[in-house]
């Protein structure tokens, strides 16, 4: 999908995989990929700071876990990929939207 | 015919059907469901619309879900797509379009639909119901419109008034028309209603009461309303909020039991096997409720019966709403009226306050303007306990703390957070501050409202506020004070060193600009520059915006532009087909919805340094015309306004810093509100710093009077090395002035010694500043303005 070069350490780039935009990020010390637009209003989550293990969208600040895509203290969750570096190359395979394992949290009233 | 098994069809795509689909979902995560959604949109949130009304905004903000979401949880929703007839016979429902969709359970949250009368004219040009988006959309267009001069409301119902709202604001004169004696009967009683009708004049809402509208009048248009006395009321737009009936069609021609709503049991249950009905549709108990709260109520107990799940009981509930109307706050619980009723009226202010009590039991409450004690009385209204002093119970619980409440209680209405929650994240969640149990339950963190009730149940709690140190990282416990020191002990050039040592930032990552800011101000911007600890609008040097895009602010010292450089930036504005082009409030030009990847072309284009309006940095310096043409100016205020903003450009600062300098004490810069605000006056110059203008308004603090521009110049320029490195990050100079105290500020800044100091340190930093718009031919990495399908074609480009 890309190199590895192609991320700055502590990023994230969007690109489009099987149709669908993910948001690709370098971490500390290892690659994940989401769904790219937080599901809150839309933000550029690949915009976002990202941390050891988590992004937050830049618009609202929602946090979102990168291994599941849950919203950290939220009910909002965004599809999480499979990520893979092999040499220097960087492979993302787009996950069936399906149940994640993360919890999934009530509807809350207004 | 798609399998039916196991299926599960809801039918309505309103908050009671999402509502229905998310309480399945929480409790079984397989069961095939199908949400079936006549209106061409995902779910979304109704009882937002009238905020449309007033702000335009798109819907699509309104949508509770984004589409990702239905896929993601398994869930086929149609949409556009409305059911025709209940083939019960089959177990299946008929689209419109001939599709049957088979299931073993039914859901039907097909809500309500507004009522119109049948009056001669009501189906005239320029007559709207107000019901979904398309309505919104025409009414805000048609009140926004020259032709239309006068709009007439019929209905003072909660929506009727916001209706009028959203029409005034668009500047159309209008007029509510009410058949009863009181606007919102439902909720208020004659005396909160009639309070509420001079703040509703002030907002330019007409209010004519006791009038029933026998006619609209006109020939293809409205032109306007006639009553039964014969009198007319001139109107081109005419919007109907009457009232609503709930929709039953579907379940009356099924042969379900339907009185005014499709009639349920305490489980939901219609009279026809395996089908239950949930919101503004159903009956429960004679009674159809049209709240929020109650219908998430329902749909709990729908989704636990659709699944067999034992147990869950709908009880109905005690009505009652907290809203905002006329930009008061509103409270009203239960009955509006009984046989007993305690009331509390302050004509000056706006506050009336009513509890209402029959058969010597708590039975509702009104609260206007003034509504502490909410919580407890609503408590005691659904439990109806015994009210012997209802006058004494009421001015009791005014004065009622939250601490005082029952821990069932739920304090934070956005987020669904009872004060035992707030109680359990100090007890067992080990929090011991506010901040902390506000992180933890986002309790405090939706409308904001509860946050002082939060407060004090923590406060409570946890035996009293302790101090509560701001840290720097919240997770690790730093405080600014500890982290300086140990980066200035070790000699820590970069924020990934600190986060090394010390974690710092490491696993939430919501402190790294704070670290950042810090790392470079210990040292004095020679610092090693990482931009992952930054935020976006630092990474690219533009302010991101709603739509992702950014804005674009050249630097104009002191408001003083140039012809040429006038015509570069329409220039680029062209170039880059910029959609919007506009002044700025510190007035400087913003160029709205660049697309990232233009940022370094469109800044070589205009060849104009940053203006640094996308960062905690030092913004802008307002000026007024001074001494060169203002016939009333005593101080050249564009001077001293450009000095200071070249003194102090491309400094990031803890929080934004907005400056102004006035020329004489008309203060058409409005100085006295800036964080830091100069006033020239007869032979002298006033300096005032920490005043603000925005959500907060506070006049600034006078910090010194000198007698010269250059010594003006010097003690802000001191004030603002001081704040920069004293100030928690976030911290704007309205809240790090009161929290130092005015006395240590002056001592510190005014010192001739101590402010020497200073202002040595801010030009040694400013020395080691560069202007980052420079990055469009240097930047940090081959992909800093672009994703990884954009070509970074205009990166490191020659032209020039």
């Amino acid at each position: 999908m890309c190199s590895i070069d192609d991320v700055p350490v502590g990023e994230g780039r969007a690109v489009v995989v099987d149709g669908r935009r993910v948001a690709v990020f370098r971490a500390e010390d290892a690659w994940f990929a989401l769904d790219a637009t937080c599901p809150h209003r839309g933000g550029p989550l690949a915009d976002g700071i990202v941390a050891r293990r988590t992004v937050i969208c830049p618009l609202h600040e929602r946090r979102f876990d990168l291994a599941t895509g849950q919203e950290c203290l939220g009910r909002y969750s965004v599809a999480a990929h499979r990520v893979e570096v092999r040499g220097g190359d960087v492979f993302i395979e787009a996950l069936e939207p399906g149940w994640l394992d993360a919890e999934h949290r009530a509807f809350v009233a207004r | 015919m798609t399998s039916s098994e196991r299926t599960i069809v809801i039918v309505g795509g309103g908050i009671a059907g999402q509502a229905v689909v998310e309480a399945l979902r929480d409790r079984d995560r397989d069961v095939p469901l199908t949400l079936v959604c006549g209106e061409p949109r995902l779910p979304y949130d109704r009882v937002r619309l009238s905020e449309l009304l007033v702000s335009g905004e798109d819907p699509g903000g309104l949508a509770l879900r984004p589409g990702e979401w239905f896929a993601d949880h398994g869930v086929r929703v149609l949409t556009a797509r409305r059911v025709a007839r209940l083939a019960l016979e089959l177990r299946a429902v008929e689209l419109e379009d001939g599709e049957m969709i088979g299931f073993e359970r039914l859901v039907l949250a097909t809500g309500s639909l507004p009522l119109l009368p049948p009056i001669p004219g009501i189906d005239l040009d320029g007559v709207h119901a107000f019901r979904g988006p398309e309505d919104c959309d025409a009414i805000r267009l048609a009140a926004a419109s020259a032709g239309v001069r006068r709009a007439v409301v019929i209905g003072g119902g909660l929506l009727g008034l916001e209706a009028a709202r959203g029409i005034v604001a668009q500047g159309c004169p209008v007029t509510v028309v009410h058949l009863m004696d009181r606007v919102m009967e439902r909720q208020l009683d004659a005396g909160a209603a009639n309070l509420l009708l001079p703040k509703l004049r002030e907002l330019g809402v007409d209010v004519v009461l006791e009038r029933q509208t026998d006619a609209i009048v006109g020939e293809d248009r409205v032109h306007a309303v006639r009553f039964r006395d014969g009198e007319e009321l001139d109107a081109d737009l005419v919007v109907v909020s009457i009232g609503i009936r709930p929709e039953t069609s579907l379940a009356r021609l099924a042969g379900v039991e339907v009185n005014r709503g499709i009639v349920v049991d305490d489980r939901m249950r219609t009279s026809a096997e395996g089908i239950v009905a949930v919101g503004e549709c159903a009956e429960h108990d004679r009674v159809v409720y049209g709240l929020v709260a109650p219908i998430l109520e329902q749909a709990r107990v729908a989704a636990a019966t659709l699944l067999d799940l034992p147990g869950e009981r709908y009880r109905g509930s005690v009505p009652s709403a907290r809203l905002k109307v006329a930009g008061v706050d509103l409270v009203a619980i239960g009955a509006a009226e009984g046989d007993t009723e305690a009331i509390s009226i302050d004509a000056g202010t706006g506050v009336y306050r009513k509890l209402v009590v029959r058969d010597g039991l708590a039975a509702g409450a009104v609260l206007l303007g003034d509504v502490r004690g909410s919580e407890a009385l609503l408590a005691e209204i659904a439990a109806a306990e015994p009210l012997p002093d209802p006058l004494g119970r009421l001015a009791a619980a005014a004065a009622l703390g939250p601490e005082d409440l029952p821990d069932a209680a739920q304090i934070c209405n956005c987020n669904s957070v009872s004060k035992g929650g707030l109680i359990a994240a100090v007890s067992e969640g080990g929090c011991a501050t506010p901040r902390e149990v506000m992180t933890r339950t986002r309790a405090g963190t939706g409308c904001g409202s509860c946050r002082a009730s939060v407060i004090a149940i923590v406060a409570a709690a946890t035996g009293g506020l302790k101090h509560e140190p701001a840290y720097l990282c919240a997770c690790e416990r730093q405080t600014r004070e500890d982290l300086a020191g140990a980066i200035r002990e070790h000699g820590w050039r970069s924020v990934s060193e600190v986060t090394g040592a010390c974690r710092t930032g490491r696993e939430c990552g919501a402190c790294k600009p704070a670290l950042a800011y810090l790392v470079s101000e210990t040292n004095a911007n020679r610092h090693r520059e990482e931009r992952h600890a930054r935020f976006i609008n630092d990474r690219v040097h533009a302010n991101i915006q709603r739509d992702g895009t950014f804005s674009v602010v050249p630097r104009i010292h002191g408001g003083v532009v140039t012809p040429d450089q006038l015509r570069r930036i329409a220039d680029a504005a062209e170039k880059y087909e910029v959609p919007m082009v506009k002044i700025t409030g510190g007035q400087r030009i913003d160029l709205l919805g660049v697309r990232k990847q233009d940022l370094p072309a469109i800044w070589r284009d205009l060849g104009m340094t940053s203006g640094f309006a996308y960062s905690k940095a030092v913004r802008t310096v307002k000026t007024c015309v001074g001494t060169d043409f203002c016939r009333y100016g005593l101080g050249d205020s564009i001077a001293l306004g450009i000095e200071m903003e070249k003194a102090w450009e491309g400094l990031h600062t803890p929080h934004k810093v907005k400056s102004g300098v006035s020329g004489c004490p008309r203060n058409c810069a409005e100085a006295t509100v800036k964080d830091i605000g100069v006033v020239a006056l007869e032979g002298a110059w006033q300096v005032r710093i920490g005043g603000a203008a925005g959500g907060n308004v506070r006049e600034g603090d006078v910090l010194c009077t000198v007698k010269t521009r250059a010594e003006a110049l010097r003690v802000s320029t001191a004030f603002l090395q001081y704040y920069r490195e004293h100030a928690e990050y976030k911290e704007r100079t309205y809240d790090f002035v009161p929290r130092m105290g005015l006395d240590q500020v002056r001592a510190a800044v005014l010192d001739e010694h101590s402010s020497t100091a200073l202002v040595e340190r801010l030009r040694i930093a400013k020395a080691a500043t560069r202007d980052p718009w420079l990055e469009r031919d240097d930047p940090y990495h081959p992909r800093q303005f672009g994703d990884l399908d954009d070509v970074p074609a205009h990166v490191g480009g020659t032209e020039r």
